[in-house]
């Protein structure tokens, strides 16, 4: 009963979703608010007629009924229930429910927003309807996960056991909210061109609406691509946490566009200028998630991250993105050349600084575009298979953003229209001597000495710096009296502390990845009960080895303590696990970690084999691999606080979706 | 009951799911065993998803890092060792691209479109050096009701040449 009542409930949102595209673009052709209002009413229903089958289908899991087939074949009763829930979006069927749950939401919010102009509204929700109109079509009539089973298994086939993590659970959700969060940015854009507005300042307000979704769905995006590389590497059980494998560079994508179209965006807002590019860039946020979606459904790709793969949903994603983005862009072609984008700048501005942030984050996402899709390419092509792996991204990705980042303090310390480059360097020679200063001391104290580490430690520590000398100008700090200072810092708008922070974050995050990409060190050894291995500065002792049991699991759970093998420190104990999951017939590994400081001590425990002759009375050993990842926390506490940068942006009250403004308002008047 | 049954499958599942593959035996030699830990972050377990045989648990990968510590141990060089790789598997095998007739395109494109798009930023920066026209005070009026009116904060330092975001 529940799985149909899903299965209506998405039809019933398609169908909501069609009347809400039809009576927003009857709206707008005639003027009629009353029918742009019915439109929007629409999305808002859609929205929850969707949001009404996601909860059918998270019941249908959570009860496991495996008469539903999408929940037998991705469930099982012996689940942890968030795992049980999460699995609800474990699948194509069930992912592509929230893919539309997240779009039609958003949908719903650009609806209920109280700040557009009637014409730019109404053409952006038809917009947005009409994407979800693709989706929930895609979904109902090829992929519903409500199909039913007859006669119902008796069990269900289970998720993944790689997929069974808390981290895991939550990280589709995030992803899918950014991904998806950039349709709207897509949506004001499409809706700016069939607008057509010819002059310079309906661009300056455009460039402020579309700012505070840009800036959401990035948010969103830096946790969830985070989340994802955090779980890689504390479950893949080899320490990686970047592999520019192409399903993470299909997420990477939207990421890089997003950024250049929130910093592009600001110029539009602050100078009416760029206009044409900011659309564009909207345009290819939303693009590239779409082309994600495809490569990572349609089996082009093989990769740990791929659904199960259909060639047949490959083409109709195919032709939605043909389709929406084609269109889209084939607009932009046409009415480009129309929008005057006026603003006229000097490259040594502000203005300048932004746009030249955006020729290397383009730069970069163009390189990591062809990086992906050369391979499939070049086969489809000539049949020859070649690999494009880290070396490559490392020759041409990294240089393109380590001048990007070099450059960037600078940027914020210019002024708008005429900057003074001497002057910025000159705020800036603190900060750089600092920079210089940390980068000798950790070329001295690093072993071994590498030229690059240590300048890779001092772009990180450039860029912390920068942009904690930006907000120390900003506030005359030791320039002025405290009392001034921090009168100073509560009247900084939450805008400009989000800027600091989200460029701090990324310092902090080239720091992590630095250290740890160069001074990582790995072991491996077989040990017996009571022997001891060691990592770089670390001892690792092997003190017992029992069978436990979980939920849905059987482990082998090895005990260990983890030590400074020189000198005086606190022993820690950490349990690492190889576990057998009964249902699906896998093994994964759970790494032990201990975090010492900045640094984990990531333990890996390996399969049993006959000890060494004569050492070991048990005769038995365990293959252990111990690496030392020095400064790892750094690399995801980056991307967070600069996400937290992104959150306090938008909390800026110059930047708001505009829902409930008309309450504000209403308040304030009262 | 149900207990015992699931030990004695784990049990199966953990010694005997997967062949043991033979247990890496690193090379006596340190900075042999080096070399040959960085030559595995290039190579792809040729049976795996997008991973290294540095990273990899397969049985095939531990196959191929053996192969290639026998290689340096017999005193190869690095290029030989990949040359021998791609004979064997294919181009296919390395993280590193060749550089070819076909591929000069994938390494040539990034800084290429870099150039592009530093050229396209110079050119129209040249064309339009004029500083643009202020607003109007039609146009800020307009642009006022755009915004709603809404009231913004003053900035603490509006005479600052950085007046926000």
């Amino acid at each position: 009963m529940i799985a149909e009542l899903g299965a209506f409930a998405l039809a019933l949102a398609l169908a909501l979703a069609a009347l809400q595209t039809g009576l927003s673009v009857a709206g707008r052709l005639r003027n009629s608010p009353v029918l742009a209002g019915a439109g929007q009413g629409a999305a808002i229903a859609s929205a929850l007629a969707v949001a009404l089958a996601f909860g059918a289908l998270i019941l249908a899991f959570a009860t496991s009924d495996f008469s539903v087939a999408n929940v037998a074949a991705n469930s099982h009763t012996d689940k942890p229930m968030l795992y049980k829930v999460a699995a609800a979006w474990g699948s194509h069927e069930g992912s592509l429910v929230l893919w539309c749950l997240v779009m039609t939401a958003f949908g719903a919010v650009l609806a209920r927003a109280s700040n557009l102009p009637f014409g730019l509204k109404t053409s952006a929700v038809a917009t947005q309807g009409a994407l979800s109109l693709l989706f929930l079509a895609f979904a109902v009539f090829t992929s519903s996960p409500f199909q039913r089973l007859d006669p119902a298994p008796f069990q269900g086939m289970s998720l993944n056991p790689l997929l069974q993590d808390p981290a895991l659970a939550v990280h589709p959700p995030l992803l899918y909210a950014g991904y998806v969060g950039f349709s709207v940015c897509f949506s004001l854009a499409v809706a700016a061109l069939i607008e057509g507005r010819e002059t310079r300042l309906s661009w300056t307000a455009w460039g402020r609406w579309v700012r505070p979704w840009a800036l959401a769905s990035w948010a969103f995006l830096t946790v969830g691509i985070t989340l994802g590389s955090f779980w890689a590497y504390y479950e893949l059980g080899w320490g990686g946490w970047w592999f520019w494998d192409p399903v993470e560079n299909a997420s990477f994508l939207p990421w890089l566009a997003g950024a250049a179209l929130l910093h592009s965006a600001v110029v539009t807002e602050r100078r009416g200028a760029l206009a044409g590019w900011t659309v564009f860039l909207a345009l290819l946020a939303f693009s590239f998630s779409m082309l994600g979606a495809f490569l990572v459904r349609s089996g082009v790709l093989t990769s740990v991250h791929a659904f199960a793969v259909d060639p047949q949903r490959g083409l109709m994603l195919l032709a939605i993105l043909g389709m929406t983005a084609g269109a889209a862009f084939a607009l932009f072609a046409w009415r480009a050349p129309m929008l005057k984008s006026g603003g006229l700048f000097a490259p040594i501005s502000r203005e300048g600084a932004l746009v030249l942030n955006n020729l290397f984050l383009t730069a970069a996402a163009g390189t990591v575009l062809l990086g992906t899709l050369y391979p499939l390419i070049l086969e489809a092509a000539t049949g020859q298979t070649i690999s494009v792996g880290p070396p490559w991204f490392a020759l041409t990705f990294n240089p393109l953003m380590i001048i990007a980042l070099i450059i960037l303090p600078a940027g914020p310390l210019l002024a708008w229209k005429r900057g003074d480059l001497t002057g910025a360097l000159q705020r800036l020679a603190v900060a750089a001597g600092l920079a210089l200063l940390f980068a000798l001391a950790g070329w001295a104290l690093f072993e071994p000495k590498k030229a690059l580490a240590a300048g890779g430690l001092m772009v990180g520590a450039w860029l912390i710096l920068g942009a904690l000398a930006e907000t120390a100008e900003r506030v005359r700090l030791f320039r002025a009296p405290l009392a001034e200072t921090l009168r100073r810092a509560r009247g900084l708008p939450l805008g400009a502390w989000g800027m600091t922070l989200a460029h701090a974050g990324l310092g902090v995050f080239v720091l992590g990845a630095v250290v740890e990409t160069s001074f990582k060190v790995e072991a491996v050894a077989p040990l017996s009960i009571g022997q001891e291995m060691r990592a770089g500065p670390w001892a690792v002792r092997l003190d017992g080895v029992a069978v436990v049991e979980g939920p849905n699991y059987i482990a082998e759970q090895g005990r260990l303590t983890v030590r400074p093998a020189q000198g005086s420190g606190r022993a820690k104990a950490v349990t690492a696990e190889r576990r057998f999951f009964p249902a699906g017939g896998q093994t994964t590994t759970e790494v032990g970690l201990d975090f010492r400081g900045l640094d984990d001590v990531y333990v890996v425990m390996g399969e049993r084999r006959a000890g060494e002759p004569g050492t070991v009375a048990t005769g038995q050993a365990w293959t252990v691999r111990t690496y030392w990842n020095p400064w790892a926390r750094l690399i995801f506490l980056g991307p967070m606080v600069m996400a937290l940068g992104g959150v306090l942006s938008l909390l800026d009250r110059r930047l708001r979706l505009g829902v409930g403004a008309a309450r504000r308002r209403k308040a304030v008047a009262a | 009951m149900r207990r015992a049954l699931l030990i004695a499958l784990a049990s199966l599942g953990l010694m005997a799911a997967e062949p043991a593959p033979t247990p890496d035996q690193p090379l006596a030699d340190a900075a042999q065993e080096a070399r040959a830990r960085a030559l595995f972050r290039d190579v792809r377990c040729v049976v795996c998803q997008h991973e290294a045989i540095a990273d990899s648990p397969a049985g095939v990968a531990a196959d191929m890092r053996r192969l290639v510590r026998e290689e340096v141990a017999a005193g190869r060089t690095d290029a030989q060792i990949r040359d021998d790789l791609v004979a064997r598997y294919g181009d296919y095998v390395l993280f590193t691209p060749p550089f070819r007739a076909g591929t000069w395109l994938l390494w040539l494109g990034p800084a290429a479109l870099a150039l592009l798009a530093l050229g396209l930023i110079l050119s129209r920066s040249r064309r339009r050096a004029e500083e643009a026209a202020p607003l109007s005070p039609e146009e800020e009026r307009r642009l006022a009701d755009y915004l709603q009116a809404e009231t913004v904060r003053p900035t603490p330092d509006a005479t600052s040449p950085h007046d926000g975001r």
